[in-house]
């Protein structure tokens, strides 16, 4: 049984549609990307699954419950955690304060304080500020805090929105190190988000390719390892041929482009 | 030089009730973006509390009676009861409406406490001899401090630094903090929204029950809307302070305290019944060169 199940969910903000029909699984232990060109859907998709909006159609099915309606609050304590896009740091409070607000509520305050003494000691940057009012951080320091945050709720699955937004590639680089590193240690499953491929095939078991509210490809990393479907699906069309109009469709794109 | 001394005793005694008055709406504002106009009818429900609910005309003393120790608890807890109550019945199914909506929606809730206090205690103002002790007057040198406005002093600090110290030291004051400034984000974290608002709530009957009790026992009367004018002006301290800032709050109410006690002796005789306009084309003045008030909420660099 697949730990995340999400079937034929639509999301709408008022006239918008901004998720037509989406359906994604995810295994236990998986590392799953969902890349998209802007305004794809791809933060509504995870806000979704953390229930911070809700779909008028489909269903979400975490550890086999059905969680499609149930509120944040709860989602987060049956084990999903979001790194959201932007990072939402509570700036006024102190790193620690940003650290232990995902912990209060769990039962284990001794693992509380062995996972802070282990997530602090991969990243010595934050342990340095940990007194800091967090709005005073460096982006990238943010972007660790905003992980190491969501770690804290000992997630069993993470999902992280666009890591790399804003960021230099060397902390990009960084933050992601510390996500790899956190999935062996902590067995965490992840679903990412990103605008780009070039980074996630590297990595990722299995990568979606979201497009206007719809997944429009999906593979294992091996498979769609060259690139090429990968461009056709984000973009509609052949990279480099003549580009579609918006609006056209897959099936057409792929008969105007494949060339 | 006494008299200054004097005057300003007197607006720091009413400046502490606005402060306390709009840390109770800031601290609503801040996590629900709510502007609660009806916290000033808790602030009167504190003070009828005190009396056997009749229409009589004389008010005959029930909990105002009781020994202190079972007095303040038990305004507070009719306060705070009716403060969950308010948030139960009107605010928490306006859970996804915007900050007009709700502060209609508290205008609604004011005007059913103040017509549910019409109902049980009659129209008519009642007078009311609530600790008459505190009443005298406390000597320092040349100095004559009536020792309620110590007490009223007193009583404001010991609050804020509880307050204070709540939301710095426990659990459930980090939450709310984290709440205040990204409700949604704190939500993602496990932060249970309705308890947190509800503990907001809480808080909010208890300054609420503090203010109504000071001011009471001042006035020594009893009026359905006694606490809307210290509401109004307390919105109005929340906005000079900044809105959704707690400290803005408590810099906004000793402000707007000092400035109106400060008018009212000073200016000159025949302008005095116009003391409130004054106060409020300062408070004009104030916003014209600090829009964002004297101590802005969260000012917070976002660096990309
Ligand atoms: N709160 C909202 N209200 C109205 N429309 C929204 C809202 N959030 C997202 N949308 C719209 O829904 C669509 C999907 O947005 P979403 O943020 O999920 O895309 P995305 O793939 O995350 O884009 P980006 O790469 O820019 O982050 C977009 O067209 C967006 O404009
Ligand atoms: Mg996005």
């Amino acid at each position: 049984m697949a730990l995340l199940d999400v079937s034929d969910i639509h999301v709408r903000y008022g006239d918008m549609v901004a998720l037509r029909g989406l359906s994604l699984k995810v295994e236990e232990g998986e590392v799953v990307c969902i890349i998209g060109p802007n305004g794809a859907g791809k933060s509504t998709t995870l806000a979704a699954i953390a229930g911070g909006v809700r779909p008028y159609r489909g269903e979400i099915r975490y550890d086999g419950q059905p969680i499609l309606g149930t509120p944040p609050d709860k989602i987060a304590t049956m084990g999903v955690s979001l790194v959201p896009e932007g990072r939402h740091i509570f700036g006024s409070l102190t790193v620690a304060e940003n650290l232990i607000i995902g912990a209060y509520m769990r039962k284990d305050k001794a693992e509380v304080a062995r996972d802070r003494e282990r997530i602090l000691a991969l990243l010595p940057r934050l342990a340095e500020r940990i007194d800091f009012p967090a709005g005073r951080l460096s982006g990238g320091e943010q972007q660790m805090l905003a992980v190491a945050r969501a770690v804290m709720t000992r997630p069993k699955l993470l999902l992280v929105d666009e890591p790399s937004l804003g960021l230099a590639p060397k902390i990009v680089d960084q933050i992601y190190e510390i996500l790899l590193e956190l999935r062996k240690t902590e067995g965490l499953t992840l679903v990412i988000n990103e605008q780009s491929s070039n980074r996630v095939l590297k990595f990722a078991d299995r990568v979606n390719v979201l497009r206007q509210g719809e997944i429009r490809l999906a593979g294992t990393a091996a498979e769609l390892a060259d690139g090429a479907a990968i461009r056709q699906a984000y973009f509609g069309f052949e990279h480099g041929a003549q580009p579609a109009p918006a609006m056209q469709t897959p099936t057409q794109a792929s008969t105007g482009g494949a060339a | 030089m006494i008299g200054f001394i004097q005057n300003l005793i007197d607006a720091l005694s009413l400046g502490g009730l606005y402060a306390l008055t709009a840390l109770g709406i800031g601290l609503l504002f801040g996590i629900l973006r709510l502007i609660n106009l009806a916290h000033g009818d808790l602030i009167s429900v504190a003070a009828y509390a005190l009396i056997v609910p009749s229409v009589d005309v004389t008010a005959r003393m029930f909990i105002g009676d009781f020994n202190i120790l079972f007095l303040l608890p038990s305004i507070a807890l009719i306060v705070i009861l009716l403060a969950l109550a308010t948030d139960l019945m009107a605010f928490r199914p306006l859970r996804k409406a915007t900050t007009p909506t709700l502060m209609i929606a508290s205008f609604a809730v004011s005007y059913i406490i103040q017509n549910g206090i019409l109902m049980i205690y009659g129209s008519r103002p009642k007078a009311i001899n609530l600790w008459g002790a505190a009443n005298q007057q406390i000597q320092v040198g040349d100095l004559r401090v009536p020792l309620l406005q110590v007490i009223t002093v007193v009583v404001t600090i010991a609050l804020m630094v509880g307050l204070s110290l709540f939301l710095s030291k426990t659990r459930y004051g980090v939450q709310m903090r984290a709440a205040a400034e990204d409700f949604r984000m704190a939500q993602y974290l496990g932060v249970k929204g309705n308890f947190v608002i509800g503990i907001a709530f809480a808080i909010s009957g208890i300054l609420a029950a503090a203010v109504g009790l000071l001011y009471v026992t001042q006035s020594g009367s009893l009026s359905h809307t006694m606490g809307v004018p210290l509401a109004l002006f307390a919105f109005v301290a929340v906005v000079v302070g900044g809105m959704g800032s707690l400290p803005g709050a408590v810099v906004g109410g000793f402000a707007i305290g000092f400035v109106v006690t400060m008018l009212q002796a000073y200016l000159p005789p025949d302008l005095r019944v116009f003391r409130d306009a004054f106060a409020f084309a300062i408070v004009i003045l104030v916003l014209l060169f600090r829009p964002q008030g004297l101590i802005p909420a969260r000012n917070v660099i976002e660096r990309v």
